[in-house]
């Protein structure tokens, strides 16, 4: 049951008051409580430090330690007191959740002890509360990464089997790995900049010849300059094709952005030399030169940080983009101004409203260059307010823009982390959530099974199943099965959902035959599920229901731990040596028995059932989920 | 001459900027209002209940009984008071299954008797007490004050079936046999056959409390929950 609202259950059943004129059927008994003890305080003694709470307070979540008799473990018989070796401050957080129902996280624990404590008293840190959700997310992630950094440095040894292919590629990738990687990554490095230097100094002008005019280096010094550009773009292209083959995945590769710079940056050369001849586009050649510059980006692979400043205006973009649409607007709107307020005076610059847009940028940047000024009144007016307008819509921004795009980058990341967290959590709490409500079908077959024992008179087995179920669970399961009895209809679990849905529309198995002997002796299962469902109805008139039943014995009971849920009991199981009394807390794995049992005719069941009768103990569990084994266990 | 206009709008210009600095400091007022209001709506709301005595006195709990029921309430609601949507919470988590809020709603309205929009210790310890140590009478009382949602004294076939459409709501969706759409409905009609003697299409008090003293399933369902607290 949910804890923390344990105290309203006395509140919920009493309302259901409600419900009893309208019901038809009459309602089940009421647990009683056999031994009413007062509610006691209880000393637990951690490490020294001596706590004290209500018993009921504990008791609010008994899937925990301290809730569970798992906390009997710990109980010292000389002191009658809970003793515990562990943290006592941590404790104290850890008891706050039972009183308050909130679990937080203080910030000066460490994570990992704080999570060790947790699993040692049986809580989940999903249930950490919002205020402190985050924090301990974002410290568990930091510790997880701490780790695996840890873990990273050993990664870049050498795998044993890696073809050259791979070594080649992890060479390119990580350059200090081996020693001709680092060699390469030099020698590239080398000859980038070479490159780019070449391409600077080609058109200073050396005038040392007695020519009239001074030329630029690269005219004078052509075939010096061709040979260096002819050695660089040869290292370009050698490196690029190595790299193309070393790729693990060539498209890939050659979609990336690295790969499309190098190859702009060797391709203007190559343009070149199949051009030369031509004339005509030797304008077009002069441009292709422009190129040449893209060498440089060639850096971004031999510097981090130039990766990290292009992801960043990547991601900056639509903040970017807003700036210039601002900018553009009061552009327009500037220069309109000016434009017509220029218009009236002599020899004014402002030609027209396009070349009065030269004007308002350079004023609104503040750079004022003075070849555009304008004269009359209102020009200067508009101008000066053009200016100081540039001051907000430009200098302002940009700091924000900055903040803005670390702050957004870091959140961003946080986001989708947090939505991922969130699904995560939400699926873990809704699978504790259908944890209780299976608890209660459980505990319905278990309480007819109850019944069945009072009926045979077996006490111990009683006793034993008394023990499994609270009080509060107790009361809380005979609650909705009032509800149920006053609407008529029963709880059950997904799959059988889904499963009657089915089978109404389908034939009913014919009878099967009688099955064998004796059942065998109890096992111990932690959740069971029967084969078929049973009909809770016991005077109604069956719904709808198209299965004949001949046997009401169940052939083979599956068993499975984790969430399957058990199914529902029905009348018939009166007959039916009880095999299940306890429930074993196995979380993994899956055992099934088969348990075939005496086969009683249908007149000794007081109502009537409608059981789709599987075969007996060969079932392949149809429908009733594919993680479903069968034993026999004969 | 032609640049009069211009030169205008630019003074005007200037002229307004200079008046927006100036309601900047405060000089000039600012014409519309701000709502100061809100600061008043952030005071919480704390209820202290009346003492332990005249509770003792005007229910049917003990001392002790009270104390319990008390702390169990604080420690829910600290503020001393609950309020529609916390009720739902509460009343929502004994029943995963399905959606108990439609019926924690008729449930609040029926436990608000002040009809104040939020229920205090003494209302909760007040339908506790009917509801765990009252006569049949008065539970039935209560019941019939439950179904009559606008508290008119007859219960209609659109409030009983509003209802019974929340009872099954709390069902939800995966029970067996099937729920379907009509079932409510045919619900409700067994119950007007039932409770409605003079078939007027109306359920009153009299025919409410007369019909269920003679069915004994209701009577024997209705002493279920004496031993609660």
């Amino acid at each position: 049951m949910a804890a923390g609202v344990a105290a309203w259950l006395p509140f919920a059943r009493a309302a259901a008051i409600g419900w009893m004129p309208v019901a038809n059927l009459p309602m089940p008994v009421a647990p009683t409580e056999k031994n009413k003890r007062q509610d006691e305080l209880i000393i637990l003694n951690v490490s020294g430090r001596r706590f004290q709470t209500w018993r009921t307070t504990l008791d609010r979540y008994p899937d925990t330690l301290l809730g569970s008799s798992e906390k009997e473990f710990f109980f010292n018989e000389e002191t009658r007191e809970y003793f515990f070796d562990r943290d006592p401050d941590v404790f104290r957080s850890i008891l706050n959740f039972y009183r308050t129902g909130k679990l937080h996280y203080p910030r000066y624990e460490c994570i990992s002890a704080y999570d060790e404590e947790l699993a040692f008293f049986g809580i989940i840190p999903e249930i950490i509360s919002d205020c402190c959700y985050e924090e301990y997310k974002d410290r568990k992630r930091e510790n997880a990464e701490r780790l695996m950094d840890d873990m990273e440095d050993n990664k870049d040894s050498k795998l044993p089997n890696m073809t050259f292919r791979e070594t080649m590629w992890r060479a390119f990738e990580n350059p200090h790995t081996s020693t001709m990687a680092l060699v390469f990554y030099y020698v590239t490095g080398f000859f980038i900049a070479v490159s780019v230097i070449t391409n600077v100094v080609e058109t200073v002008p050396c005038g040392s010849t007695p020519n009239q005019k001074d030329m630029p280096c690269g005219e004078r010094y052509t075939v010096a300059f061709f040979c260096m550009d002819t050695a660089c773009v040869m290292i370009f292209t050698v490196e690029y094709l190595m790299r193309l083959f070393a790729a693990p995945s060539r498209y890939r590769f050659m979609r990336s952005v690295m790969s499309i710079i190098d190859v702009v940056a060797i391709l203007p050369y190559y343009i070149g030399l199949v051009m030369t001849n031509n004339e005509d586009v030797s304008g077009a050649f002069v441009t292709l030169r422009v190129f040449r510059v893209f060498r440089i980006f060639k850096f971004s692979r031999h510097s981090q940080g130039l990766r990290i400043l292009g992801y960043t205006l990547k991601s900056c973009a639509s903040e970017l983009g807003f700036l210039l649409f601002s900018l553009t607007m009061a552009i327009i709107i500037f220069a309109t101004v000016m434009f017509y307020a220029e218009k009236g005076s002599t020899s004014s610059k402002f030609t027209s409203i396009p070349a009065s847009f030269w004007y308002t940028i350079v004023t609104m940047t503040t750079l004022g260059y003075g070849d555009m000024v304008p004269k009359t009144i209102a020009g200067k007016i508009f101008g000066s307010i053009c200016s100081l307008s540039g001051v907000l819509v430009i200098a302002l921004p940009v700091p924000v823009i900055v903040s803005n795009f670390s702050r957004i980058y870091h959140q961003n990341q946080r986001a989708d982390k947090r939505r991922a967290q969130k699904k995560a959590r939400l699926a873990r709490m809704r699978i504790s959530k259908t944890g209780s409500s299976n608890a209660f079908l459980r505990s319905k077959r278990n309480g007819l099974l109850n019944e069945a024992l009072e009926l045979t008179g077996s006490m111990e087995e009683e006793q034993q199943l008394n023990k499994t179920t609270s009080l509060i669970e107790s009361q809380h399961h005979h609650l909705l099965h009032c509800l149920e009895k006053t609407t008529n209809h029963e709880f059950v679990d997904e799959q059988l959902y889904e499963q009657s849905y089915l089978e109404s529309a389908l034939q009913s198995y014919p009878s099967r035959s009688p099955s064998l002997s004796s059942q065998d002796g109890l096992t111990g299962t932690c959740c069971s599920r029967r084969s078929k469902k049973s009909n809770h109805l016991p005077n109604a008139s069956a719904p709808a229901s198209t299965h004949p039943h001949s046997l009401q014995e169940l052939s083979a009971i599956h068993i499975q731990c984790g969430d399957q849920p058990p199914l529902s009991t029905s009348r018939s199981s009166l007959n039916m040596m009880p095999d299940e009394p306890g429930r074993l807390n196995c979380k993994s794995g899956q055992i099934t028995t088969a348990i075939i049992s005496i086969p009683t005719p249908p007149a000794n069941s007081p109502e009537g059932d409608g059981h789709p009768p599987p075969s007996p103990a060969v079932q392949p569990g149809t429908g009733s989920g594919s993680n479903v084994v069968k034993v026999s266990a004969l | 001459m032609n640049l009069e206009g211009l030169e205008m709008i630019a003074v005007l210009v200037v002229v307004v900027l200079f008046v927006k600095v100036l309601e900047q400091f405060g000089l000039l007022e600012a014409s519309y209002d701000d709502s100061v209001e809100d600061e008043l709506e952030l005071s919480a709301v704390r209820h202290r209940p009346e003492g332990l005595e005249k509770l003792e006195a005007q229910t049917r709990f003990s001392r002790k009984e009270l104390q319990i029921l008390y702390r169990g309430f604080k420690n829910e609601c600290p503020s001393g008071v609950v309020n529609e949507d916390t009720f739902k919470d509460i009343y929502s988590q004994f029943f995963p299954q399905g959606d108990a809020s439609t019926y924690a709603h008729f449930l609040f309205n029926a436990f608000d008797t002040d009809h104040n929009g939020s229920v205090s210790f003494e209302d909760f310890v007040m339908g506790l007490s009917i509801l765990l140590r009252g006569s049949v009478q008065e539970k039935l009382n209560w019941a019939f004050n439950l179904y009559d949602i606008n508290k008119d004294g007859y219960i209609t076939k659109e409030e009983m079936l509003d209802i019974m459409k929340a009872i099954y709501d709390m069902m939800g969706k995966c029970t067996y046999p099937i729920l379907k759409e009509e079932t409510p409905r045919q619900h409700v009609d067994m119950f007007f056959q039932k409770m409605d003697k003079n078939k007027d299409g109306v359920v009153t008090i009299d025919e409410f409390i007369d019909c269920c003293q003679n069915d004994e399933n209701i009577m024997r369902s209705m002493q279920l929950f004496e031993n609660v607290i």
